[in-house]
């Protein structure tokens, strides 16, 4: 399959288990073992209680599109998926919020809403990269 | 116990210009926007550029490479670099340098060969955008700015054609301003009309993206009296900065780092937030200067955007906005944030010709750095009463 996106590039080390979770399918977020908070995206230490002791957890891969925009051009040679694409912001029902594309969908402001129940898709780009992407819900 | 107010009207803007030229530059490098912007403002204080001993500027230049290119030796820099309002936020840390005698003549500048990238080293992404964002598209300003705007319109059922207004309002006021780069008048209808780049944004939405330089020239305000021009008092300043990922943002429709600064700044004016005349506001999009209204307190939650609707904010209204011609219309090089102090200061001298804001005592300056992620306000007053 042709890559049709820029590859994430660095892959940070402090990143490297969410990257390995992707080759598996699963959508790992990173957790505080002290405080509990579930935050987007890995860090050494928590946003929350800066304390430096994280672990992570499988998301549900459920949410909700808290924002979207849909792109009529592409603003990077390295991206080729054909305009128009749904730009997404998705609201992890565990609390984080990431950027993503809405796919399965037809990119239409009209037919597409905030709030809208979401889940992931994985999509594998090569063998060190899958990229979480999301559909509407139930589909 | 230090105290705020103590900083306000303690130095003046003595001198402001832009680059000889704006717009499509392609024969002069970014360096060259700054010595230009530079040697203007500081003929426009009518001061020696040997008197300039404070060098502050943002970007891809550092402090020392503008002193070197000046040919001075500067003997305090800032280089603080947080967005496109860093010029905005450096007139506060100017006033404070000045007041404590760390330097004299403080110069703020700015050159950007935004259009024409001459002399511009290429970007590269940092680990966070570069694993997160542009895997999907994110990238430039628009593909992050549209989120808040859908964000607003889902929250506040805010409209495309409101939005439209904006561009509106500040065309008018760039057809009054000779140094304004698109001057033909422009309709809601044009704007929906435009070439669509990123919805909710058509190309006209969007600021332009030129190549210019501008400049600040502060001192003392004791010595400012001796200056060439009315001096511009500086009586209130804040900045804050909140996110720099937009997923980090708390509430995509309100920014923090705005309310912060704008708090601070107007606290030490003494100021409340509906106490101006004249307003300069970061307009990168048109959806940005309603959500600064809101997030600075002028306007309530979602309502900002009737400045523009109802010409409050237009030629004649009861409260002008964006007298260049903003972002919009006049200029945009992608560091916007020195041109709305020129702006401001020019209007406080009583400057401005056909544009010129009758009447005018207290003007607010409000900047945006990344995607609301900084900010920089400023209160300025064309005399030092408090």
């Amino acid at each position: 399959m042709e890559i049709d996106r820029p590859l994430p590039n660095p892959m940070t080390p402090e990143a490297k288990p969410y990257w390995e979770g992707l080759k598996a399918q699963k959508l790992m977020l990173p957790k505080c073992n002290a405080c509990g908070h579930v935050f987007w995206y890995p860090r050494v230490a928590c946003p929350k209680c800066q304390t430096r002791d994280i672990g992570w957890v499988q998301s549900k891969g459920r949410g909700t599109l808290h924002s979207f925009e849909i792109g009529h051009q592409s603003f990077n040679k390295a991206f080729k998926v054909p305009v128009p694409y749904v730009l997404a912001m998705v609201e992890l029902a565990e609390g984080p919020r990431m950027l993503s594309n809405l796919i399965n969908i037809e990119p239409d402001p009209k037919k597409i809403k905030c709030d809208m129940p979401v889940e992931v898709v994985f999509q594998k780009l090569t063998d060190d990269v899958t990229l979480p992407l999301f559909q509407p819900a139930g589909r | 116990m230090p105290n705020l107010r103590d900083l306000s009207n303690v130095a003046c803007i003595v001198g402001v210009d832009e680059s000889d030229e704006m717009g499509t530059l392609p024969n002069k490098s970014q360096l060259s926007l700054h010595v230009e912007a530079v040697t203007n403002a500081v003929r426009d204080a009518g001061l020696k550029m040997s008197d300039v001993d404070g060098i502050f500027t943002a970007g891809q230049h550092s402090p020392a490479t503008i002193g070197e290119a000046l040919g001075i030796t500067p003997r305090y820099v800032d280089g603080t670099t947080v967005g496109g309002c860093s010029f905005i936020i450096m007139v506060g840390h100017a006033v404070a340098a000045l007041h404590h005698g760390l330097c004299d003549v403080a110069v703020i500048s700015h050159g950007e060969s935004g259009r024409s990238q001459v002399g511009v080293s290429p970007r590269r992404d940092t680990a966070i955008p570069g694993q997160y964002e542009t895997l999907y598209g994110f990238g430039p300003a628009p593909t992050v700015f549209g989120l808040i705007t859908v964000r607003h319109m889902h929250q506040y059922g805010t409209t495309l054609e409101q939005w439209a207004q904006v561009a509106v309002s500040t065309r008018k006021w760039a057809a009054l301003n000779p140094k304004a780069l698109r001057k033909e008048p422009i309709t809601v209808e044009d704007v929906l009309k435009a070439r669509p780049v990123v919805w909710p944004f058509t190309v006209l939405n969007i600021c332009l993206v030129t190549d210019a330089g501008g400049a600040v020239v502060l001192t003392r305000a004791d010595r400012a009296k001796d200056c060439a021009k009315k001096p511009v008092y500086v009586r209130g300043l804040g900045e804050g900065t909140e996110h720099v990922s937009l997923t980090q943002m708390k509430d995509l429709t309100f920014s923090e780092a705005t309310r912060i600064s704008g708090d601070k700044a107007f606290r030490m004016a003494g100021v409340g937030p509906t106490d101006f005349q004249h307003i300069m506001l970061y307009d990168a999009f048109t959806s940005g200067p309603p959500i600064m209204l809101e997030s600075l307190g002028i306007a309530k939650r979602g309502e900002g955007v009737r400045y523009f609707e109802e010409g409050r904010s237009t030629p004649g209204g009861s409260l002008p906005i964006n007298t260049n011609g903003g972002g919009l219309s006049y200029t945009h090089t992608g560091m916007y944030g020195i041109f709305p102090i020129i702006e401001a200061a020019r209007q406080l001298r009583g400057e401005c010709g056909a544009r010129q804001v009758p009447n005018l005592k207290t003007s607010l300056v409000n900047g945006m750095g990344g995607m609301l992620s900084a900010a920089g306000t400023l209160v300025l007053s064309n005399d030092n009463a408090r």
